[in-house]
């Protein structure tokens, strides 16, 4: 037991919130390098665990995706003759209002990091109502959709058009009421205090949706 | 001790004793807790799995005549099994074993119990993701058992569900059964995302001081390369059942021809999930075996850095040889042959694994503990299913024998003979940290020597009749005239079963015995080097007191000249070093 001890910053990532550690005493190890002194990793869990999410998500739509491009180009005709063609030119204004939202969200981060957080607050309901304007188009373009006659059982391209559109959608959604939640903690005052865990990852999930779409548009409505 | 670990350690007591009964036992954070209700339910769900796969040996050796006790089930037919029963039973043994007893009991509790533990963490990185994660996958096991009282029976199209068979309704007689088959995977996938998220972060945020990616034990290791398989692959089947329900509920065409589906792409995206996950059944079961040899050895493991490698080969190669499931579903030769290269490279880290448990056990003094005898059965169980794998990697024999019983005595040589006497050495090495107290050593030997024999006289048999031509899932081998020659084998083979079924019947005794009267264990019974031996037996909630171990040096230091004893636990600093250990 010795009186010389070192003041160390709390390092909030080892600690799971619950009991901060203490710092070895440094020496040790069996190689040349004998320190086994606290590591700072490159990435915090919150980054991580939304690294890997994003990645069981790319498994996910790449499983869709790759069943979709079976389907497409086994195909005789593509798409078939009796049924209607996609909206290409509403979809591709309607991405860049998926885009917008994007650019809300990153907006907000950077209030978020100026402390500003009427702006936080105003920023993330910009990005909220870009992404439902974008479902709010989607869903009125499967009304006229299936209006048409092209339906969930038409054939497989109706199968592949909506499984895959509203595979997305229901993406959007989710991430959508995540939006909404971290907006309405961040009015009642929430992530003042350093603790930003949930608004973060929030923010990585809505862009990872918002950069899934291009891959989908291009795949389903392009080629 | 600074003050600041003062009042660390006034928080450890805090926390312990705040919690009440739900949120200790049932909505628990707590990983060890997790662990627990993990093994519970594969334990739970193993007892269901093996009593369909005894209704089906019973069916092979005396087709069509009533099962005991299913008289009672079965009333209109007097427990006689039809063939939509039997289709069901087959059905069922496999989903249930697979993914609720394999996976909860070696991915689930001791990925759970040993992570934190041994890499020296206070508990997981996200302790409410982590209950989450149970209760779905409970919930998707509830949701899977509710399937065997509905209209129709439960799925019936094997527990691969191939399509068009598995698609259309009329085609096996099964309505909600197969839907409720899909809904069920489904959300154990959701379940399963949570917990390998959740392993892989703890894994590479959550070390102890020291603790180096190359110091962590192998158990460890396996579990990794598990959470990491288990997180790209079951994304594939979540995408493939969420196609099957769509196309049995919604009238979707992913499978069915007439819509211009494709019936071929479910076993292509079932593979594609399908053989990462034999290796994530496997997986744990090497990272147990290379955890329990080395300790009743007393050496270090042979090769540590191969062992590792060679996993991460393994999960590697295997994304890129689901096709050997595919030989006879049409494929080009060409495409044939590179999955049969593909496959018999896999056979390479697979034996680099193999001829180190050797290298570890060669000229050492081995300690026949219970633990032991599991692990050494599954490397020697282990090395006959790969044997077998070899030949049907091979697509001129694997034509032959394709859907026949060499195949299934090969997936239980691996998986039974693999995994579950990993399970069970698992079981028998953390119990007493687990629960803190020791189980019979007797009883234990019971149940390995009589699991041990029956398991062979079961299954080591069905090469032989897979060769003889007996298929696979037949529902009454005696119509084919030239199969009748071998039921004198599928006699033996089902008393053989039933006995290993009795065989359990001593791990029931012990295990509920132990846990409630057996000898309070010690801190490190088995005299072990890793860090779940510092902590109190069973571990307090957050594990250790006031400070967590520092780290000084791999886990297989046995018999080490450095120390008096045969052991050099990883925390214990190296005589002389600066700033040596003062608490």
């Amino acid at each position: 037991m010795t009186t010389l001890t070192v003041e160390h910053p709390t390092d909030p990532r080892r600690t799971n919130g619950s009991l901060p550690p203490v710092p070895p005493e440094g020496g040790g190890g069996d190689g040349p390098d004998r320190d086994p002194a606290p590591r700072r990793p490159p990435l915090d869990n919150v980054r991580l665990a939304m690294l890997f999410l994003i990645c069981a998500e790319v498994m996910f739509f790449g499983g869709l995706v790759s069943a979709f491009l079976v389907l497409r180009v086994t195909a005789a005709v593509w798409p078939p003759p009796l049924q209607p063609r996609l909206p290409v030119g509403v979809t591709a204004v309607n991405t860049l209002v998926l885009f917008a939202s994007s650019v809300a969200m990153a907006a907000a981060r950077q209030a978020l990091r100026r402390d500003d957080a009427r702006a936080l607050v105003r920023r993330l309901g910009l990005a909220a109502g870009l992404g439902g304007a974008f479902l709010l188009v989607q869903g009125y373009e499967w009304v006229r959709l299936v209006s048409f006659g092209l339906t969930l059982s038409s054939d497989a391209y109706g199968t592949t058009f909506y499984s895959l559109i509203g595979a997305h959608a229901a993406h959007v959604l989710g991430a959508l009421v995540w939006v909404a939640v971290v907006a309405l903690l961040a009015a009642r005052g929430r992530f003042t205090d350093g603790r930003t865990g949930p608004l973060r990852a929030c923010a990585i999930y809505w862009h990872f949706v918002v950069a899934l779409w291009p891959i989908l548009f291009v795949a389903v409505y392009l080629i | 001790m600074s003050a600041h670990s003062a009042t660390a350690h006034a928080h450890v007591d805090h926390a312990r004793h705040e919690l009440g009964f739900v949120r200790t036992y049932i909505f628990s954070t707590d990983h060890k807790m997790i662990a627990r209700q993990f093994l519970f339910l594969g334990l739970f769900m193993m007892i269901i799995g093996g009593l369909l796969a005894l209704i089906v040996r019973w069916q092979l050796a005396w087709p069509e005549t009533a099962v005991p006790g299913l008289g009672g089930i079965l009333k209109e037919t007097g427990g006689i099994l039809e063939p939509s029963t039997y289709n069901m039973a087959f059905t069922m043994h496999a989903t249930i074993m697979i993914f609720f007893v394999i996976m909860p009991i070696l991915a689930g509790a001791f990925g759970n119990f040993c992570i934190p533990l041994m890499i020296g963490a206070r508990d997981m990185a996200f302790p409410f993701l982590n209950m989450l994660s149970f209760w779905v996958t409970g919930s998707a096991g509830i949701i899977m058992l509710s399937g065997f009282f509905v209209e129709g029976g439960h799925a019936a199209a094997g527990w691969t569900s191939y399509a068009p068979l598995s698609a259309v309704a009329s085609y096996t007689g099964v309505n909600w059964g197969q839907n409720i088959w899909c809904i069920s995977l489904f959300i154990m996938g959701v379940g399963s995302m949570m917990g390998s998220i959740n392993y892989i972060t703890t894994i590479i945020n959550m070390r102890a001081p020291g603790m180096k990616l190359f110091r962590m034990p192998l158990v460890v290791w396996s579990l990794f390369i598990t959470a990491i398989l288990l997180l790209l692959a079951l994304p594939v089947l979540t995408s493939g059942v969420a196609m099957l329900l769509f196309d049995r509920t919604l009238g979707t065409n992913w499978f069915k021809p007439a819509g211009g589906g494709e019936p071929l792409l479910w076993q292509h995206l079932f593979w594609y999930f399908g053989h990462p996950e034999v290796y994530i059944l496997i997986l744990p079961a090497m990272g147990i075996a290379s955890e329990i040899l080395p300790v009743f050895c007393r050496k270090p493991i042979f090769g540590y850095h191969a062992m590792a490698f060679s996993m991460i080969g393994i999960a590697f190669l295997s994304w890129i040889v689901y096709g050997h499931h595919m030989f006879v579903s049409g494929m080009s030769p060409a495409l044939g042959m590179a999955f049969t290269v593909t496959t018999m490279i896999i056979a390479v880290p697979s034996a680099i694994k193999t001829f180190n448990w050797l290298g570890t056990m060669w000229g050492a003094r081995m300690q026949f503990t219970v633990p032991m005898l599991n692990a050494l059965a599954f490397v020697s169980m282990f090395v006959i299913g790969g044997l077998s794998g070899i030949f049907m990697a091979s697509t001129p024999v694997d034509i032959y024998i394709q859907d026949t019983y060499f195949i299934v005595a090969h997936i239980h040589y691996v998986v039974f003979g693999g995994s579950i006497f990993g399970a069970f050495a698992a079981i028998y090495y953390w119990f007493p940290k687990m629960f803190g107290r020791m189980t019979n050593p007797f009883l234990g030997h019971l149940h390995f020597w009589g699991t041990f024999v029956f398991f062979n006289l079961t299954f080591f048999p069905m090469h032989i009749i897979g060769v003889g031509g007996q298929m696979r899932r037949i529902y009454n081998p005696t119509q084919y005239e030239f199969l009748v020659h071998q039921q004198g084998w599928n006699v033996f083979i089902t008393y053989s079963a039933l006995l290993l079924g009795v065989s359990q019947i001593p791990f029931v005794i012990n295990f509920f015995w132990s846990l409630f009267a057996g000898k309070p264990a010690p801190l490190n019974p088995w005299n072990a080097n890793t860090l779940e031996w510092t902590a109190p037996s069973p571990p307090p909630h957050l594990n250790w007191g006031p400070t967590l171990p520092t780290v000084y040096r791999g886990p297989y230091e046995y018999s080490s000249p450095e120390s008096k004893e045969d052991f050099l636990p990883q925390n214990v600093p190296p005589v002389g070093a600066a700033g040596a250990r003062r608490h």
